[in-house]
C-alpha cells in the first residue's frame, strides 16, 4: 500500500511541475519589455470619483487618471504646472489668476475650460454630494457658506471663469498652500456631460467612472477594471504633456494583504508594495542594493488624553506621561528603527518648519512631576486606560509603552482595544482616558496639524481648548507677511500646545516600500507623493535576488 | 418525495425572514456607522450622505423599505462602493467563491475519501495511523498557516506555482484549493472511516464475501455506497461552509471572491452589503441542506422507502 501512496504523490509532484512549466516569465520582465510598472496599491478602491472617494488607494489611480490645476514635484514637492500653465497671485494674497493650458484635453479630445473647473467646484462643494474632502475648498471666498447650505447661490463662492482658459479665484483669507490643494482630487475638474448623461450630477452612484463611460484628463486613461483583482490604464494619446509619459501603461493591484504582497513583490509580480510587514524590515534592510526605501513621512503617531477627566486633568501628570517614555527604545526595538521618535504634533522638515522639542525624556523630572501632582513612586495613583483600535503593532507598542510607565513611574496603565468602528465612536465621543490616534497630513503646512487642536476643531477630541493658541492659528498666522514669520507663529503655538501636552507624540511615521531596482523616478518625499508621469522603467537593472 | 421538498423550502421561508431582521437590527446595534472615520466629517456632509442612502428614516421605515427593496430582489447601494450594488458586488464575487469552494471540495473529497477508505480497511494498523494522524494534523492546522507554508514551498522556494491572482497564470487555482479543501479533507476522511467501518461489519457484507467476490469489489459495490452516507450529509453544510469561510484563504491569495467583500462589510459597517450577504449565503445553506438531505435519502434505501411512503 505504501506504493500507492508513494505513486499518488509522485502523480501529484509530476502535475504541478508541469504546471510550473507554464509559468512564463515574470510581470517584472514582462513589463520592464513593455513599460508597464505593476504597483501594489493597498485596496480596492471604493470608487474612482474624485469627488466621493477619501482613501490613498484611491488618491493613486486617480493621480494617474486626472490632473489638477497644478501638480507636485516629486522631488521637491513644490507645484509644478498641470492644467494651469501659469498663476499670478495678487499683493494682498487674496486673488488667484490661473492661465489654463490651451492644449488641455479630455481624453475624448474635448478642450478643457476655465467653465470645467466652475462646474466642478459647484459640484465638489454641492452639500447634497456628500464630498467628504470638500473642506479642501474652504479657502474660496463663501464656499464653507454654500457647502453648509447657508447660502444658495453659487456665484457667490469666490469663483470666476473670465474668459476660456483663465480662471479667478477670490480667497477669505491669504492662503500661502492653496496652489498645493489644487493638486488634491477634490478640486479636480470634471467632465461635465459624461457625468450628466450617466445621472444626477450630484447623485453619488452614477456609473459614469466605469471604463466604458469615464472621461479624464490625466496622464493615463482607464483600460480596465476588474473588482478586487487588478485596475489597469494606459497612455493617454490627448494628454497635453504626452510626450514626457514615459509609462506605457500602470497595473494597480488591491494588495490588501500585506504579506501576501510582499510574497507576490518576492516572485517578481510586483514593482512597488504599498509596504512592508514590520517584521521583514531587518531581513531587507540587511541585503545588498536593498529594495527597501524608508522616508519620513508627513503623519504622527499619538496618544490624545482626555484632560477633562482626573487624572489627566491635571498637567503635571500629562507631562510626567510624556516625559516618562524612551521614545528612542521604541523605535530601535519595537518598530526595528523603521520611523522617527516623536516630541511634537507636526512632523519636522515639514516644508522647512521646524518644530519645537518642548521635553525630552527625563525620568527624574517626570517621577517628580508625578509626586507633585500627588502621586509619588505611584502612591494613590487611580489606574488609567488606553484605548486602541485592535492591531497587532498599537498592541505591541502599547505593550512596550505600559512596560516604560511601569518602570518609570510605578503607575499601572491597563489596555483596552477596540474594534476599529467601535474605537472611532468611542474618540468621537469622548469616552476614553486615553486612545491611539494617527494623523496624516493632507498638505504640506504646519497648519494642517495644528489646527486640529482648536478649541472647535472637529479633530480635536481631547478638551483642550486655548484661546490663545486659536488666535495664534486662525487670525495671526494667516496675517503673516513671509514664511519664517509665518513659521515663528506657528513655532509660538505649538509650544504652547505642547507645554499644555493634550496629547503625548510618540513618532513620526515613514514610509516603507519595497522598490524594484528597474524603476526609476520614484523618489521618496514627505507626502508619499508619487507622480507617475516621471516614472520610466530601466530594463537593464539586474533583478533582486 | 415532492412534498419533502416543498414543504423544506416552505419552511425556509420563516427561516430567512428571521434571519434578515435579526442581522438587520443587530448591525445597527454596533457601534459606529458606515461614514464614521478617522477624520472628522462635517455635519452638513454626513446629513447629506444619510440622506442619500435613506439613514434619515426611522429604523423601522428603513426595515420595511429594505424588505420591500429585497422583493424585487434589489439588495441596495453599497456603502463602501458607491457606485456599485450589492447585487453587483455579489455577482462578481460569488461565481469565484463557488469556484472555489468546489476545487477545495474536490480536494478534500479525493484525499479525505481515500484516506479514509484505506484506514477503514485494517483498523489499528499503520494503515490505519498513519492516513488518521496527517487528517488529525489538517483539522488542526489553520489554513492561515498552511497557505502561507504552501507558498513558500511551492511559490517562491520552488516557484512553480503562482503565489497569488486567481485565473490569471494557469496553475493559480491549485494552491488555493488544496489550502482551502485540506481542513475538510480531514474531516471527510474521519467521517469516512467511521462510516466503512460500521458497514464493514454488517451481514449483508458478509454475504458478498460469502459469494466469492474479490474484496475490491465487496468494497467498491457494496460498502461504498453504505460507508459513504456520512460523508454526503456532511456535503451540504460542507460546501456552505466553504463558501461562507474562504475568507482567509481568499486574503492569502489575493483572490477576488464573496468572502473578502464579507467580512470587509463587517469592518466598513457597510450595512447594505452585510444584509445582502447574509441573506444570500443563508438561502445557499438552506438549499445546500436540503440537496444534501434528498442526496443521502436516496442513497439510504430505508429513508428512500420512508419518503415514498408519504
Amino acid at each position: 500500500m505504501r506504493f500507492g501512496v508513494l505513486k499518488f504523490l509522485c502523480i501529484v509532484l509530476t502535475c504541478l511541475a508541469l504546471l510550473a512549466c507554464g509559468r512564463g516569465e515574470s510581470n517584472v520582465v514582462q513589463g520592464n519589455r513593455d513599460g508597464i510598472l505593476h504597483f501594489g496599491n493597498g485596496a480596492e478602491p471604493q470608487g474612482l470619483d474624485p469627488h466621493v472617494v477619501t482613501g490613498i488607494p484611491e488618491s493613486l489611480i486617480i493621480n494617474a487618471l486626472f490632473e489638477g490645476l497644478t501638480v507636485k514635484n516629486p522631488h521637491t514637492l513644490e507645484s509644478e504646472p498641470g492644467v494651469a500653465q501659469r498663476w499670478d497671485i495678487s499683493d494682498d494674497g487674496l486673488t488667484i489668476t490661473f492661465h489654463l493650458n490651451p492644449q488641455a484635453k479630455w481624453s475624448n479630445g474635448d478642450l478643457m475650460t476655465a467653465e470645467d473647473y466652475v462646474w466642478s467646484w459647484w459640484r465638489a462643494l454641492n452639500p447634497a454630494m456628500g464630498n467628504q474632502y470638500g473642506y479642501m475648498l474652504y479657502p474660496l471666498k463663501n464656499a464653507e457658506d454654500f457647502a453648509t447650505g447657508k447660502i444658495q447661490d453659487f456665484s457667490d463662492v469666490g469663483v470666476k471663469a473670465v474668459d476660456e482658459h483663465t480662471l479667478q479665484v477670490k480667497l477669505n483669507t491669504p492662503t500661502p498652500y492653496f496652489i498645493q490643494l489644487m493638486d488634491h482630487h477634490s478640486t479636480f475638474a470634471l467632465h461635465r456631460p459624461t457625468i450628466e448623461k450617466h445621472g444626477k450630477a450630484t447623485d453619488r452612484f452614477t456609473p459614469w467612472t466605469r471604463v466604458e463611460n469615464i472621461v479624464s484628463n490625466g496622464a493615463f486613461r482607464l483600460k480596465d477594471w476588474q473588482l478586487n483583482r487588478r485596475l489597469s490604464v494606459e497612455k493617454s494619446d490627448t494628454y497635453w504633456d504626452r510626450d514626457r509619459v514615459k509609462l506605457n501603461g500602470i497595473v494597480f493591484y488591491p494588495t490588501e494583504n500585506i504579506a501576501s504582497e510582499e510574497r507576490m513583490f518576492r516572485v517578481e509580480q510586483l514593482h512597488y508594495t504599498q509596504t512592508i510587514p514590520l517584521e521583514k524590515i531587518p531581513v531587507y534592510r540587511a541585503m545588498e542594493d536593498s529594495p527597501y526605501a524608508n522616508a519620513p513621512y508627513l503623519g504622527t503617531y499619538y496618544y490624545l488624553l482626555n484632560i477633562n477627566e482626573p487624572p489627566l486633568d491635571d498637567v503635571r501628570v500629562r507631562q510626567a506621561l510624556s516625559m516618562a517614555l524612551d521614545r528612542e527604545r521604541l523605535n530601535n526595538t519595537v518598530l526595528h528603527k523603521s520611523n522617527v521618535p516623536a516630541y511634537s504634533i507636526t512632523p519636522p522638515g515639514t516644508l522647512g518648519y521646524w518644530p519645537p522639542k518642548v521635553f525630552d525624556h527625563n525620568i527624574e523630572a517626570a517621577r517628580k512631576l508625578l509626586a507633585e501632582a500627588g502621586y509619588p513612586d505611584g502612591k494613590g495613583w487611580p489606574g488609567l486606560e488606553l484605548t486602541y483600535n485592535t492591531s497587532e503593532s498599537h498592541l505591541k507598542i502599547a505593550v512596550a509603552l505600559q512596560q516604560m510607565w511601569k518602570d518609570a513611574l510605578n503607575i499601572d496603565i491597563t489596555l483596552t482595544n477596540q474594534e476599529w468602528k467601535v474605537y472611532l465612536d468611542s474618540v468621537d465621543q469622548m469616552d476614553f482616558q486615553m486612545a491611539r490616534r494617527g494623523w496624516i497630513g493632507d498638505y504640506v503646512d504646519p497648519n494642517n496639524f495644528l489646527d486640529l487642536f482648536l478649541c472647535d476643531g472637529g479633530n480635536n477630541s481631547t478638551g483642550f481648548c486655548d484661546p490663545d493658541y486659536d488666535k495664534l492659528i486662525q487670525h495671526q498666522a494667516p496675517q503673516a507677511k513671509s514664511r519664517a514669520e509665518r513659521y515663528a507663529i506657528f513655532h509660538q503655538a505649538e509650544t504652547r500646545l505642547m507645554e499644555q501636552m493634550p496629547i503625548i507624540p510618540i513618532y513620526t511615521y515613514t514610509s516603507n516600500h519595497l522598490i524594484h531596482p528597474s524603476v526609476q523616478g520614484l523618489p521618496p518625499n514627505l507626502m508619499d507623493y508619487v507622480n507617475f508621469r516621471y516614472i520610466w522603467l530601466d530594463k537593464n537593472q539586474e533583478v533582486v535576488e | 418525495m415532492w412534498r419533502f421538498i416543498g414543504s423544506r423550502l416552505l419552511q425556509a421561508i420563516p427561516v430567512l425572514l428571521v434571519v434578515i431582521t435579526v442581522t438587520f437590527f443587530l448591525i445597527r446595534v454596533a457601534p459606529g456607522g458606515p461614514f464614521d472615520s478617522e477624520k472628522a466629517v462635517v455635519p452638513e456632509v454626513k446629513a447629506a450622505l444619510e440622506a442619500q442612502y435613506r439613514l434619515n428614516l426611522t429604523l423601522f421605515q428603513q426595515y420595511t423599505a429594505y424588505l420591500g427593496d429585497l422583493s424585487h430582489g434589489d439588495l441596495g447601494p453599497s456603502f463602501k462602493y458607491p457606485g456599485r450594488s450589492v447585487n453587483e458586488l455579489i455577482a462578481a464575487g460569488f461565481p469565484v467563491t463557488a469556484e472555489l469552494a468546489l476545487y477545495a471540495l474536490l480536494v478534500a473529497l479525493v484525499i479525505g475519501v481515500i484516506a479514509g477508505v484505506l484506514a477503514s480497511l485494517k483498523p489499528n494498523t499503520a494503515q490505519d495511523y498513519i492516513p488518521m494522524s496527517v487528517a488529525m494534523i489538517g483539522i488542526c492546522m489553520p489554513s492561515l498557516l498552511l497557505g502561507p507554508i504552501l507558498i513558500l514551498v511551492f511559490g517562491v522556494y520552488l516557484d512553480w506555482l503562482p503565489v497569488s491572482g486567481w485565473g490569471d497564470s494557469p496553475g493559480d487555482k491549485v494552491l488555493p484549493a488544496i489550502t482551502l479543501g485540506a481542513a475538510y479533507a480531514a474531516y471527510i476522511a474521519r467521517l469516512s472511516r467511521a462510516g466503512m467501518l460500521e458497514v464493514m461489519s454488517q451481514d449483508y457484507i458478509r454475504t458478498a464475501r460469502a459469494k466469492g467476490l474479490p474484496e475490491w469489489q465487496v468494497v467498491s459495490r457494496h460498502a461504498l455506497r453504505g460507508g459513504m452516507i456520512p460523508v454526503v450529509a456532511f456535503l451540504g453544510p460542507a460546501f456552505a461552509g466553504l463558501l461562507s469561510g474562504s475568507f482567509v484563504v481568499e486574503t492569502i491569495f489575493q483572490i477576488p471572491g464573496l468572502g473578502r467583500f464579507y467580512v470587509q462589510a463587517a469592518f466598513n459597517r457597510d450595512y447594505t452589503m452585510i444584509l445582502g450577504s447574509t441573506v444570500f449565503l443563508a438561502t445557499l445553506i438552506v438549499v445546500f441542506n436540503l440537496l444534501s438531505d434528498i442526496l443521502a435519502a436516496w442513497m439510504n434505501p430505508r429513508l428512500r422507502n420512508q419518503l415514498r411512503a408519504q
